[in-house]
């Protein structure tokens, strides 16, 4: 629950490696709430008045005196009056507390118990187990809660502990879905298969690194149950099932009830208290959610980024000449994202970039270094927190920063295309493949529905597919990787863009996928005539398809040349290292198996 | 002749297949593997070729449905739970992933103190073989009280290295342990798995889908494809001058950083596509 910002290390600049000190506990997260302050006190408010009953109010909570028949508000000895027994309101709301409390802690705890250990059992071990608890619990949240507590009352002989533990089952189960979906997400993770090849107990692996990652929804679940039963508690007291004898916040509302016109400010009392505290509960559990699952940043939505008023905002072609013989020319671009403390931290830092028609440039560097980040800024769909603080980028002479997203829409897929890293994950596994190519051609041409599928057709031919009728019409799911790579390279090419932007295109595919793709977009290039901006790690593919190479490193184009030259006399020292790194083919083992097998920590 | 460290022999795996009364799904077909102690055996293949699953039936992660895996001439293939948790002081596991293989709520020390602790050693023990142990990998002992992600992808990994050494294995399997790594990294880290080979004795079964990776650190190199163990050899032989079709296709495939060199592979690859489709004789598929 405290993996933070690994999901949108795609899209948002990686954090520096450097390990830093700004770790933040949810517990001091939730201790900047006010919110969370506020409740804090006022329970524990609560919980100290309780535990003093005795000392603060003079009489006892069923201490019953003639005199004292309706005291007004301010009478001395019964400074909130007393009721129609004549019975001290204070001490019996001070008493009051301790029997919400007690019911709570009773109905959350065995909720809690019951609820986390099943869900834990159910969720980690196989789906025998887990049918036999699911069918338990199911059955469970079958009964009528309140209904059942109060026939139940002949066995609990009113006593609202029982009363309360019976509830704390009925809680129970949902608890145990919380914690059994929660378990399921996390039993297959890698961390909980290192536990177990380290040989750890089942019941340790349960009880320590399952029950860490599920904590936080339960911690939720609790506060909200806790209130829960408070009020059930309440509820029947005032319905008037259970021991009379006890103190209780119902009872009490109960009895103001009767006297509502007489004395009113007997019914306000309790329903004051027992408003407040369960207020709290239910807004205490709402700050834990915040400070247990509101880190977690939502998937950044595409949208137009921010222009700074630096950038070459409008200006239609400042530096026109320049760009003679270019398709796409990226100028002194800066990308900056807002740091937590509200300081803007670039990732790009003055980025230039010429694409000539027909060209293939290769943009290499390793993570982090804001390769994607430049390419995201050409498609304009970088994130919407980033901010382009100077620079231009100018697709066959006109400027794409600072265009609104319409205009950008139409310059999309018929100027610029874009070809994506993951190929399932961009597509829409609801729709088939067919469908959703079929809507592409049309989104971006005046095309009839029957000439877009024919055209798609075609293209599904082009780009090597064997079937395309049945590809035409599979979904996502029933395709290879490969094949999505080449289903969205022909929607990418449909509309004969001038550039195309591929982000590693080839990474999540096998090697022999690989080279069919980079053969596939070698010839469309050829045969579109398209300049392609390949980002890449791989000085690999780098070679295979790359004319020239632009090598970024933090931010920054630190080398750019023909491919060969860079391959055989590299200039900056940052690319002699990543070109050193390379593991070619002469680099095989030479030394045989390590002969005795020392145990590690003896050695020298 | 001695008897391997490890000796995996027609091992078969099968998955319960999806859908009511579906067959099981057979991934591996019979698979044999030997590994001797201080041997780094490379496994390589693509995806879905069953590598990683071969690893996992090693670790007593899957149940194999035929065949036989032998640890130090003794049978594991089916050793009970108890068995199994004497077996992780001798097969040790680092993973693909170093984002998902630590517990992101665990500090470093923790997470390297839990295993020794349960294997009987004491708290100061385990913490002074932790601070030998990170010292081995390259972090420094200031590590201890920092959570997983506050480290780099790299340091991560180095932390899953550690916590593999832990209890002084006679087997690692290495299951793609850089490719989640940057380049330089990559090759850092490599160096890592030999240095400690060499000071430490220990075997690895070095699970890859990268030949150069492969090539790297391992003596001997395993081929599977679909399930099925194809070649296996020294590791220069298999990895630069394969006898069986598959594993010449995968090394045709698999780009030369050498824009000239790439250019001669790649036209060589080209042209036995073109043999094969003419109805030349395909071998491989």
């Amino acid at each position: 629950m405290t993996e933070v910002g690994v999901l949108d290390a795609e899209v948002a600049p990686e954090p520096a490696p450097a390990p830093g000190p700004g770790r933040r506990s949810p517990w001091r997260r939730l201790l900047q709430d006010p919110q969370a302050i506020v409740t804090l006190v006022v329970l524990v408010a609560y919980v100290v008045l309780g535990l003093l009953a005795d000392v603060i109010a003079s009489h006892g909570p069923n201490e019953a005196s003639l005199q004292a028949y309706n005291a007004p508000f301010g009478t001395d000895g019964h400074p909130l009056g007393a009721d129609s027994s004549g019975r001290d309101i204070l001490s019996r709301l001070l008493h009051s507390i301790n029997t919400s409390l007690v019911s709570g802690l009773i109905g959350a705890g065995v909720a809690l118990l019951v609820g986390v250990t099943f869900g834990l059992i159910g969720g980690y071990y196989g789906p025998r187990l887990r049918s036999g608890t699911e069918w338990v619990f199911a059955l469970i949240q079958t009964f009528p809660g309140l209904l059942l507590l109060i026939v139940l009352m002949p066995i609990t002989k009113g006593d609202y502990r029982f009363t309360m533990l019976i509830f704390g089952f009925l809680l129970a189960p949902g608890v145990y879905r919380i914690t059994r979906n929660q378990v399921l997400g996390v039993k297959n993770e890698l961390y909980v298969d290192a536990a177990r090849v380290s040989g750890l107990t089942d019941r340790r692996i349960l009880g320590r690194h399952i029950l860490m990652a599920v904590r936080g929804p339960v911690i939720i679940a609790a506060a909200f149950m806790f209130g829960t039963a408070i009020a059930v508690q309440s509820g029947l007291a005032f319905l008037g099932v259970g021991n009379n004898q006890v103190p209780s916040f119902g009872a009490m509302i109960s009895e103001g009830f009767k006297n509502l016109y007489s004395e009113p400010m007997q019914f306000v009392w309790p329903s004051l208290a027992l408003g407040i505290l369960t207020a709290a509960l239910v807004l205490l559990g709402n700050s834990l959610r915040d400070a247990l699952q509101g880190a977690r940043r939502k998937p950044a939505k595409i949208a137009a980024p921010v222009v700074a008023p630096g950038a070459a905002v409008g200006s239609a072609s400042p530096a026109g000449a320049d760009d003679a013989g270019a398709v796409l020319v990226v100028e002194d671009l800066a990308i900056a994202y807002p740091t937590p403390s509200g300081e803007l931290r670039e990732v790009v830092d003055g980025v230039s970039l010429r694409l000539g028609p027909g060209e293939t440039l290769g943009l290499v560097g390793e993570s982090g270094s804001g390769k994607t980040q430049t390419a995201f800024a050409t498609l304009g769909v970088l994130p919407p927190e980033a901010v382009v603080t100077r620079g231009s980028i100018r697709l066959e002479g006109r400027e794409v920063l600072g265009l609104s997203e319409r205009e950008l829409r139409t310059l999309r897929g018929r100027s610029i295309a874009y070809v994506p890293q993951e190929p399932m994950s961009n597509l829409n596994p609801s729709f088939t493949v067919g469908a959703q190519l079929v809507e592409g051609v049309r989104a971006s041409t005046d095309v009839s529905r029957a000439e877009a599928r024919e055209r798609v057709m075609a293209l599904l031919t082009r780009v090597g597919i064997p079937d395309p009728e049945r590809t035409f019409r599979s979904y996502p799911h029933q395709i290879s990787g490969g094949m999505a790579q080449r289903v969205l390279i022909a929607g990418a090419v449909a509309s004969r863009p001038k550039v195309l932007i591929a982000d590693e295109p080839t990474t999540a595919l096998d090697v022999t996928v690989q080279a069919e793709i980079l053969d596939l977009l070698r010839d469309l290039q050829s045969e579109l005539g398209m300049a392609v901006l390949l980002v890449t790690h791989n000085f690999g593919v780098v070679a295979d398809i790359c004319d020239r190479i632009a090598v970024m490193q933090e931010g920054r184009v630190v080398e750019t040349g023909e491919t060969t030259e860079i391959f055989t006399a590299p200039q900056h020292p940052y690319t002699r290292m990543l070109l050193g790194a390379i593991l070619d083919e002469e680099t095989v083992r030479t030394d045989g198996p390590a002969a005795v097998a020392v145990p590690l920590g003896t050695d020298a | 002749m001695t008897t391997p460290l490890l000796e995996v022999s027609d091992l078969r795996v099968a998955f319960p297949g999806r859908g009511f009364r579906a067959k099981p799904v057979e991934v591996l077909h019979g698979v044999d593997l030997s590994i001797a102690s201080g041997e780094a055996v490379g496994v390589v293949g693509e995806s879905g070729s069953g590598k990683t699953t071969i690893g996992r039936a090693i670790l007593g992660l899957v149940k194999p449905s035929g065949g036989r895996i032998a640890f130090a001439g003794q049978d594991i293939t089916a050793a009970p739970a108890k068995a199994r948790r004497a077996l992780a002081r001798e097969i040790q596991v680092v993973f693909q992933d170093p984002y998902t293989s630590l517990n992101p709520a665990m500090e470093i020390g923790d997470i390297l103190t839990e295993p020794l602790v349960m294997h009987g050693a004491t708290a100061k023990d385990a913490r002074a073989r932790v601070r030998t142990l990170l010292d081995q990998v390259g972090l420094p002992s200031d590590a201890v009280r920092r959570l997983p992600r506050e480290f780099s992808g790299g340091q991560r990994q180095r932390v899953a290295i550690a916590r593999a050494l832990a209890p002084g294995p006679k087997l690692i399997v290495c299951d793609e342990p850089v490719s989640a790594l940057d380049l330089s990294t990559q090759a850092r880290v490599l160096d890592l798995f030999i240095d400690i080979q060499r000071r430490t004795g220990v075997a690895y079964m070095f699970i890859s889908h990268d030949l150069a990776v492969v090539r790297h650190v391992s003596h001997r190199v395993s081929v599977l494809y679909r399930g099925d163990m194809v070649e296996t050899g020294p590791a220069d032989k298999v990895t630069s001058a394969p006898d069986h079709p598959y594993t010449q296709k995968l090394l045709l495939a698999a780009p030369v950083s050498d824009p000239v060199a790439q250019r001669a592979r790649r036209e060589e690859r080209q042209r036995r596509a073109q043999a094969e489709a003419a109805g030349a004789p395909a071998g491989a598929a």
